[in-house]
């Protein structure tokens, strides 16, 4: 059903008997075209994207809990393409460029706000870094500005500006970033991707996959045998363990990101705010919670629990940047499973294996991406070739030494 | 999380830093080194359960620990000194 006011309105004549669900929750037919494995926010995506665009809609999306469980429904929400390297900042921008067209295209409240993303710097050598990231964002097509001290202190009055170790000397600011909501866009790509005949499938687990020859015919699910020309894995923090069951090792290790939301206040921070002298991230909800969020805990896990060190180390940022939120009380806090790759960027790309195809390594980033990953991973699955601006996310460049390492920390999964 | 070190005895995660699965360095002198260096330095098993990683004590005794952890809950089940394993 069409969502407009013309049809709220006479849904309201009539009482409101006649809502559907917003996407049809089915069971598993016995083949498809293509199968997805993840019902997070890329896959239903990806799925999306493959019936609208490629004209591809018998595809099924297997979720082994609920869609939007994992880190779809744990990130911090932000929207942003402000990258520096020419493997990433191209496919960035085009996903900001979908998300600036989200709604109107899946006809669904996303609740995207571009209220701005500020990366703050505390030193010349920092300025000059950003004032270099800013260029190679425009050069993409995407919009930046360096801002001096007087322009973020007239945005944001309450930061520590003189601070005696980390003084605050101006940041680099994306107007066009901001936020949008998580659990939203995976109805509305669900809604979008169920409408053009796509299954989602809940509650169906993949333990193994059906071969013949060498070839990935299917997957065998706690629901059942499936049949399929094509797999496409976007398992996230579980894509180790998944593609484990095709006998592949990835460049991946799974780890915990934790993220923090307070209680409501008035509002006092307009767009999001980076720290640049650690790491921390803060935006304020619609509801009026602070959310924000700094480095991952930096040890293998899939436990989707943190631990207090990183909580402590996360405030101690947040205090550092504006002492002002020191009486507000954390509401609640929360761990994700990450899945960072060994340079710091995704893979997306055909594996070893014929017909399994992969889309990982989207380390805490994953969320800004979800429009263009969709995307670019349906490309790749109806048409066997990369998306131009994703062509860089090979599988063998690790291997190849073609890496796409944004921060320079090397094979070092927890440093990225 | 703590981490029972065998010379300074349980002491907070806080102290410690992580460098990742212990497997061992492949041998550097063959003529084939390339593909073992690729796998030790690139693939990882990345398992959910036990884990055997490298911990190094920065804020105490500053040794390097083998550490036997599981993935899912962080128990752990065993430390060692990591130049007590490798020799």
């Amino acid at each position: 059903m069409h969502y407009s006011f013309l049809n709220l309105a006479r849904q309201a004549l009539r009482g409101h008997r006649d809502w559907q669900p917003t996407w049809r929750d089915a069971a598993p037919r016995p083949r498809y075209d293509i199968i997805i494995v993840g019902g997070g926010g890329h896959g239903l995506a990806t799925a999306y994207y493959l019936a609208k665009e490629h004209g591809i809609p018998n595809v099924a999306v297997l979720e082994k809990g609920y869609i939007g469980s994992g880190n779809a429904g744990r990130n911090t929400t932000i929207v942003r393409s402000n990258y520096l390297l020419p493997g990433n900042e191209p496919f960035y921008e085009w996903s900001m460029k979908l998300w600036e067209g989200l709604e109107q295209d899946l006809n669904y409240n996303a609740m995207v706000s571009q209220r701005g993303v500020l990366n703050l710097y505390h030193s010349d050598a920092q300025r000059d870094a950003f004032a270099r990231r800013g260029n190679a964002m425009i050069l993409a097509g995407a919009d930046a500005e360096l801002l001096d001290a007087a322009a973020v202190r007239r945005m944001l009055p309450m930061l520590d500006f003189d601070n005696a170790r980390f003084p605050i000397k101006g940041g680099l600011l994306q107007r066009r970033g901001g936020t949008a909501r998580h659990d939203a866009v995976v109805w509305g790509y669900a809604r979008g991707a169920s409408d053009r005949g796509v299954d989602i499938i809940q509650n169906c687990e993949v333990t193994g996959f059906l071969r013949e020859g060498g070839r990935v015919v299917g997957v065998q699910t706690t629901r059942g045998r499936i049949g399929a020309t094509k797999v496409g894995l976007a398992v996230a923090g579980s894509s180790s363990r998944v593609a484990a069951l095709a006998d592949l090792r990835l460049p991946i290790e799974s780890h915990v990101l934790q993220a923090f939301v307070s209680e409501a206040i008035k509002p006092f921070i307009p767009g999001v705010v980076t720290f640049g002298a650690g790491h921390f991230y803060i935006s304020q909800s619609d509801k009026g919670g602070l959310v924000f969020g700094g480095d991952i805990d930096g040890y293998n896990s899939y436990a989707q629990r943190g631990n207090l060190p990183t909580v402590e180390d996360v405030c101690e940022g947040g205090m550092a940047l504006m002492p002002a939120i020191g009486r507000v009380r954390m509401l609640r806090s929360w761990g994700g499973l990450v899945d960072m790759s060994m340079d710091g960027s995704p893979i997306m790309d055909k594996t070893p294996v014929d017909g399994l195809y992969l889309n990982a390594g989207w380390c805490y980033g994953g969320f800004k991406a979800t429009p263009a990953s969709g995307w670019c991973f349906a490309h790749l699955l109806a048409r066997d070739e990369p998306h131009p601006v994703a062509a860089a996310y090979r599988l063998d460049r690790f291997e190849t030494g073609h890496l796409i390492d944004e921060k320079g920390q090397g094979a070092q999964p927890n440093l990225h | 999380m703590r981490i029972e070190c065998p010379f300074c005895g349980p002491r907070d995660v806080g102290e410690f830093a992580y460098h990742g699965d212990a497997t061992r360095r492949p041998e550097a002198s063959t003529s084939d080194a390339t593909q073992p260096f690729y796998q030790a330095v690139y693939l990882r098993d990345n398992p959910a359960g036990r884990h055997k990683e490298l911990w190094y004590h920065a804020g105490g005794c500053r040794s390097w620990l083998s550490v036997t952890r599981d993935t899912r809950t962080h128990e752990i089940f065993g430390v060692t000194f990591a130049a007590e394993e490798s020799s």
